[in-house]
């Protein structure tokens, strides 16, 4: 039995967010870190290029998005009926169903049923939800210990590190780094560096577990209504493994994931593999219905987390964040996670989906710099296999944020609210803005070094200037050269 | 056809040049111009940033004024992006269904400045002579909400002259995002970075795009480092005749 077998799980109670900082300066710390940024820059490209290549050879790629798109938005029209729908179907083939309002409420359902069979310890396929709700800090704190199979999240965990990214979590690490964690925390020292080294440690470490194990957790990608089924797509067969083996399963999915029925899989299992991982399809993919004798676990049940979700339907302009089927196409894709990795968002969900997900899901208390951490280019929009117009959804959190600024003193009296509300003043106006422009010409002299560019701003400018100059403005705008060059023999110097 | 130039707001103060080319390029090709002097700007920096409310007077005034116009030619995508991805949430949002109305009437005569010349006028060959190397910037807005493809290619194919040097990574933004680059400048300028190592690779002597905020953007770049390398807005390239002076007079010089 290696060190690592007996070794505590540490206790740290997580949330969604885990700020303590803003995205810009925690940022600021990650773009430090050029290891990682080269890991996640080679990483993303990778995957990338083989998900351009698998969805450009569908002839139907486009109506695929778009019947995507459809069936997310038609259920989460209908999310109450086709949720009791799953409900009455997998408890009719013997699955048992529990519905959690709450991150607390989801690990005390989840804690009862692992204290009920004894358990000191479970096995996990990698689900986020569960990193949602802090499930393993939660289950260590009651001494139970819970072993993540699939490998990036077993890195994770053993690295007391944190997922970058939810498809590919450990993304963020190299080969050389992974070996050294293996060596030190496996007790490996003559472990090489190939994969296929450090799949064999893994595989020797976990298969242990596999055999012995008696609960497993699980998330899932969807839930269908029509069969009460649940379906779960992976790579490594660990998956596999952890449905079949144990004697009890607890897959723990939020409401939104629940799809209409199995013919829907026919789309969603074209759209997901390419998206995710640029394969056309999983080497894995399981579906199962309750509970069969002598066939896999004897009790499964199903956890269906809130945890935040139900408002977020509410808000029209919003809604569509629930779509996601978490294929992270948008971080591969998005110049900023291209730069910064997953971890400068502070949260559970990282990259373009995580800056419009995690501020809804807490409410908009926390992660309100995130609706701010995009250039709004819309790669991610272009991308998304289900089509949720991220830019849009990124615009009105803003909005929100904003509304929520004004409604304080500090807010009203900030800089950028006097200064937008000084420029929405003037641009609704023409000899405003006319007149504001002369002002500029004159005010920004103090600024314009003696090459006829700006080179150094104050206060919230001085973002711009840290790196860029800035061209002076022209002593003629082109309003004032066309009423003196075009107007006059134009005749009137507008329109009739 | 009459057509009325929205210059934009920046234009208008800092890229004046960019103006003077697009009526240029537009009366050589026979058209007559018309300039509204009650135009200011298209809301975008507003609702971009979240201040949505803010941002609707600026819409209804756009929308006043040129409502009664035949065509309206902007030389900016993403103030036309503004328009077609955003107006009529906007007027929505206020809850004011005549301004609603009015958005749906007057978008399908309005055109990006490249947009204008290929799609509307059927046009690729302006008659201009640029003997520079040039590469294009894709800005996002024009690839992704206007879907323009080649279409600034093509007319930069036909310029006398020009040799075209492609730019890696063209589908990848510059970092600007408007407020983007102040809010999160270190990130902006992370990807700034990359885009002007790209930029300077292909060895081009002059970088275009139909946006000058990319512009505006990159050359603050260049020029901070001294690279020597200009920036020229598409219409400034569409211009020349060949016999200015110097190589840009727009964003970059």
């Amino acid at each position: 039995m290696s060190e690592a077998d007996t070794r505590e799980t540490p206790v740290e109670v997580r949330e969604i967010a885990w700020h303590s900082r803003e995205f810009p300066e925690a940022a600021k710390d990650l773009l430090e870190q050029t290891q990682m940024r080269r890991n996640v820059r080679h990483a993303t490209n990778v995957i990338q290029n083989k998900r351009n290549k698998v969805a450009g050879e569908l002839p139907d790629w486009e109506e695929l998005r778009e019947a995507g798109s459809e069936v997310r938005a038609h259920v989460l029209r209908h999310l109450d009926y086709y949720l009791t729908e799953f409900e009455k179907n997998c408890t009719a083939a013997g699955g048992h169903v529990h519905w959690a309002s709450d991150a607390a409420e989801a690990n005390r359902i989840i804690l009862g049923l692992i204290q009920k069979h004894q358990a000191k310890e479970v096995i996990k396929i990698k689900t986020m939800t569960s990193e949602e709700i802090g499930l393993n800090a939660n289950l260590a704190h009651h001494g139970i210990r819970a072993t993540e199979t699939d490998l990036a999240e077993l890195i994770i965990q053993m690295g007391k590190d944190r997922p970058s990214h939810f498809v590919v979590p450990a993304l963020h690490k190299n080969r050389q780094q992974i070996r050294a964690m293996f060596q030190r925390e496996m007790n490996l020292p003559e472990l090489g560096t190939e994969p296929v080294d450090l799949a064999t440690a893994a595989r020797n470490y976990l298969r242990e577990k596999f055999l012995k194990v008696k609960v497993a957790v699980s998330g899932a990608n969807f839930l269908i209504a029509d069969t009460g089924g649940v379906c779960l797509v992976e790579s490594e067969g660990n998956g596999r493994m952890c449905l079949t083996l144990p004697d009890v399963l607890i897959s723990i999915v939020g409401i939104e994931k629940v799809i209409p029925s199995f013919r829907d899989l026919e789309i969603l299992l074209q759209t997901l593999p390419r998206s995710a991982t640029g394969e056309r399809m999983n080497p894995y993919n399981s579906t199962w219905c309750g509970v069969h004798a002598g066939d896999g676990p004897k009790e499964f049940h199903v956890v269906l987390l809130d945890n935040g979700r139900s408002p977020i339907l509410a808000d029209d302009e919003a809604s569509q964040t629930l779509k996601c089927i978490r294929c992270a196409a948008c971080l591969n894709v998005c110049p900023v996670y291209h730069q910064t990795g997953g971890h400068a968002y502070e949260s559970v969900y990282a990259g373009p989906i995580g800056a419009i997900l995690t501020p809804q899901l807490q409410t908009m208390e926390k992660g309100r710099s995130l609706p701010y951490a995009s250039s709004l280019c819309g790669a991610c929009y272009e991308v998304c296999p289900v089509k949720i117009n991220i830019p849009e959804v990124l615009i009105h959190l803003r909005g929100k944020v904003v509304r929520q600024d004004q409604a304080t003193l500090g807010g009203k009296l900030s800089l950028w609210n006097i200064g937008m509300q000084s420029a929405a003043f003037l641009f609704s106006d023409a000899q405003r803005l006319e007149m504001a422009e002369r002002v500029g010409r004159v005010g920004q002299k103090v600024f314009v070094s003696k090459n006829g560019f700006i080179e150094s701003l104050p206060l919230m400018l001085s973002g711009w200037t840290q790196t860029r100059d800035l061209k002076a403005m022209p002593e003629q705008s082109f309003r004032e050269w066309w009423a003196k060059e075009k107007a006059p023999k134009q005749g009137k110097g507008s329109h009739a | 056809m009459r057509v009325s130039l929205f210059i934009t707001c920046y234009n208008d103060a800092l890229f004046p040049e960019t103006g003077k080319a697009v009526v240029k390029v537009l009366e050589r090709l026979g058209h007559a111009i018309e300039f509204r002097p009650e135009q200011t700007c298209c809301g975008q920096m507003h609702w971009n940033t979240g201040y949505l409310r803010e941002a609707v007077p600026i819409i209804r005034h756009f929308v006043k004024v040129y409502q009664d116009a035949e065509t309206v030619v902007v030389p900016s995508s993403s103030c036309v992006a503004m328009m077609r991805d955003h107006y009529l949430k906007a007027a929505e949002m206020d809850g004011d269904a005549k301004l609603a109305a009015d958005v749906e009437a007057l978008l399908p005569r309005i055109y990006e400045f490249s947009e204008f010349l290929v799609r509307k006028l059927g046009i690729e060959d302006v008659g201009a002579v640029y003997p520079h190397r040039v590469t294009y910037h894709a800005s996002c807005h024009s690839m992704r909400s206007l879907h323009l493809g080649d279409i600034p290619i093509r007319l930069l194919k036909q310029v006398r002259g020009l040799s075209l040097e492609p730019v890696q990574d063209v589908q990848e933004c510059c970092g600007f995002g408007g407020t983007f680059a102040i809010k999160n400048a270190d990130v902006s300028s992370a990807m700034l970075a990359d885009k002007v190592r790209n930029v300077l690779n292909t060895g081009a002597e002059v970088c275009t795009a139909v946006d000058n905020s990319c512009l505006m953007h990159i050359y603050g770049s260049l020029h901070r480092q001294r690279t020597f390398v200009k920036t020229a807005h598409l219409a400034e390239i569409l211009a020349s005749s060949g016999d200015e002076a110097a190589a840009t007079s727009g964003a970059g010089a």
